[in-house]
């Protein structure tokens, strides 16, 4: 995406969010919910392929940045009782920031030793720390352990929600576009190379893990104030698995098919489940699950370049 | 001092049940250099088609007992094996040409669809384990008590690893993993099958996690389809703990995860046991950033 449509998409996305929120009561609960998974998706994958798809490192651990950033944000609301519209809005626009330096500090704490790693070591260190984050929390009693935390206000809304999956989606964009964002392309395509023409490849990889784990600690926040209830066990492996799926899904380093398939597979289960509720596809309600990874599958033999990708799939060498 | 040397036991227990599948996640990276997130669930389904065949084993032979035991693991390890080298034909060999992260995420697909299919078929709720071996009373030996069936998984463990070492060092197709796992190109060129090699590796890493499967269901007997994720997972770190790729790597990756992980839960505190393997594994590979055996692979340009 270049950077010109990127400012369109920031400025649609965010008057479309507001305008929804105006309608948000209008709106099936049901399909708010989803809504917001859909936004939060994005805000995940978009972030996600800053790391992964762009600068060409694997990490598997984009849930427990997401945890921080919940966390750390419900901690911060929940001190509040009630307060009005803008005390309220003020105060979870400071939370939701507050979440996404915490799950950055997390993100520079694992990036600055483990980002010397390559390739596959650096993708099982991530999904160790990833599962470290989640351990950690179910031992910390102060927010409620394995039982999990109660979130007193449901102040996610349409607004927030879109609106901060449209500035995370400019910010990728117009980075990657910048003179500055080349870098991480570089380390992305040849990493010795662009240590050879003098790029710092350990800062870059640094800057991308900090910055997409600032956005997942957002996303984390968002989540949080959406379903009023977090547990260390929502943000394991598999979560970040899902996460890592649209990615590739999508077309690494594709912001707009990223986008489309956090779209695609947030609406996909969904979308099996209403299939069941028909006659005769009762069965689909059981095999849900089943038909969503031979799916997955089947995507991955057939369209391995990514669903949304234009590009010819490359052959390795 | 007792207690120390029983926690040292079940330690070494658990780790070489590790030990056993991370051998298999080691084989498979060193041939085709991608991580099968399969293969917990392939652990898992050894411990169902145990499940499975107990009863219909039991009318032939009785249950429990030690011949009974030996064809009940004998023949999950065949199925399993066969199982994997179905899945490596049908999944992964379409796409071995095609960049290491395709593969990555239809191994985490084949995974999931193992893991939901398993609850479909088989019911998401724990079953118990049918006693397939005698339990022998607890021996005591100077205040440490021996379970008998810890001590059928070390054994068992360590008959399959010499069995393991002779197919790798002694045998043809042995020396054709080693010269593919070397160089894929060359071997090829040599006249080695490599599409021959490569079954033949999943098949017996899968034999290798089925063992370790019925192992598992012998002496912890509750088993359900989630039951692979958390040992595949750990194993996975024990063998790139050990360097990944290299055999003698994994099995001492798989022991130092297990008694580690025993020992913490044990002295410290039980509650962090599932973040001990993944501190483990970050502390060594901040020291060695290939593994404790693994070997340093030079770039070239």
């Amino acid at each position: 995406m270049n950077f010109r449509h990127a400012k369109t998409f920031l400025l649609g996305a965010i008057a479309l969010g507001s305008l929804a929120s105006l309608f948000a009561d209008k709106i099936n609960p049901y399909w708010l919910f989803i809504f917001y998974d859909i936004g939060i998706s994005i805000v995940m994958a978009v972030s996600l392929n800053l790391i992964n798809g762009y600068t060409g490192q694997f990490s598997l651990g984009h849930a427990g940045f997401m945890a921080v950033g919940a966390y750390a944000s419900a901690v911060i609301t929940n001190r509040f009782g009630d307060v009005n519209f803008f005390a309220a809005n003020g105060i979870f626009a400071v939370a939701l920031l507050a979440g996404g330096l915490a799950a950055a500090l997390a993100g520079l704490l694992v990036g600055v030793p483990t980002l010397r790693l390559r390739g596959d070591y650096l993708a099982i260190v991530t999904l160790g720390f990833g599962e470290i984050i989640r351990v950690i929390l179910q031992n910390m009693d102060q927010v409620g352990g394995a039982r999990g935390l109660s979130v007193m206000h449901g102040w996610t809304n349409l607004f927030w929600t879109f609106g901060l999956a449209a500035v995370t989606v400019y910010v990728v964009a117009s980075l990657v576009n910048s003179t500055y964002g080349r870098g991480f392309i570089a380390v992305h395509d040849d990493e010795v190379a662009a240590e050879a023409m003098g790029i710092n490849t350990t800062k870059y990889k640094v800057t991308a893990f900090v910055i997409g784990a600032f956005f997942a600690g957002i996303a984390g926040g968002l989540y949080a104030h959406a379903k009023q209830f977090v547990t260390p066990g929502g943000f394991g492996f598999m979560q970040s698995i899902t996460f890592v799926v649209m990615v590739i899904l999508g077309g690494m380093g594709n912001t707009v098919g990223v986008i489309l398939a956090a779209i695609l597979l947030t609406l996909l289960p969904e979308g099996l489940r209403m299939l069941a509720g028909i006659n005769h596809l009762g069965w689909i309600g059981e095999t849900r699950m089943i038909i969503y990874s031979l799916l997955l599958i089947i995507l991955m033999l057939t369209r391995p370049q990514g669903l949304f990708s234009l590009k010819k799939a490359s052959v390795q060498k | 001092m007792t207690e120390f040397l029983q926690q040292l036991i079940n330690g070494l227990a658990f780790g070489s049940i590790l030990a056993l599948i991370a051998l298999g996640y080691t084989m498979v990276y060193g041939i085709l250099r991608f991580i099968n997130f399969a293969h917990g669930d392939i652990f898992m389904l050894g411990a169902f088609a145990g499940f499975y065949l107990a009863p219909k084993i039991a009318t032939v032979f009785p249950l429990p007992s030690i011949a009974g035991a030996i064809v009940v693991l004998f023949l999950s390890m065949l199925i399993c094996a066969a199982l994997g080298v179905v899945i490596e034909r049908l999944a992964y060999r379409p796409l071995r040409k095609r960049p290491k992260l395709t593969v990555l995420i239809t191994a985490i697909g084949v995974s999931l669809f193992l893991e939901y299919a398993g609850q479909f078929f088989f019911g998401a709720a724990p079953k118990k384990f049918p006693d397939i071996l005698p339990v022998l009373p607890i021996t005591k030996i100077g205040g440490l008590s021996l379970n008998s069936n810890q001590l059928v998984v070390l054994a068992v463990t360590l008959i399959l690893l010499v069995a393991l070492r002779f197919v790798v060092m002694k045998t043809r197709i042995g020396t054709a993993m080693r010269a593919v796992s070397f160089n894929p190109e060359a071997a090829a060129l040599m006249g080695v099958n490599t599409d021959v090699v490569i079954s033949f590796t999943f098949a017996l890493g899968s034999a290798l996690a089925a063992a370790a499967g019925i192992l598992w269901a012998v002496n912890y007997p509750s088993i359900d389809p989630l039951m692979g994720i958390l040992p595949g997972l750990k194993a996975f770190v024990a063998a790139v703990l050990g360097g990944i790729g290299n055999l003698p790597g994994a099995a001492l990756g798989g022991l130092i995860i297990g008694v580690t992980e025993t020992l913490v839960s044990g002295y410290i505190s039980s509650t962090y046991r599932d973040a001990i393997a993944f501190a483990v594994l970050i502390l060594i590979l901040l020291v060695r950033p290939s593994g404790l055996l693994g070997k340093k692979e030079i770039e070239k340009v």
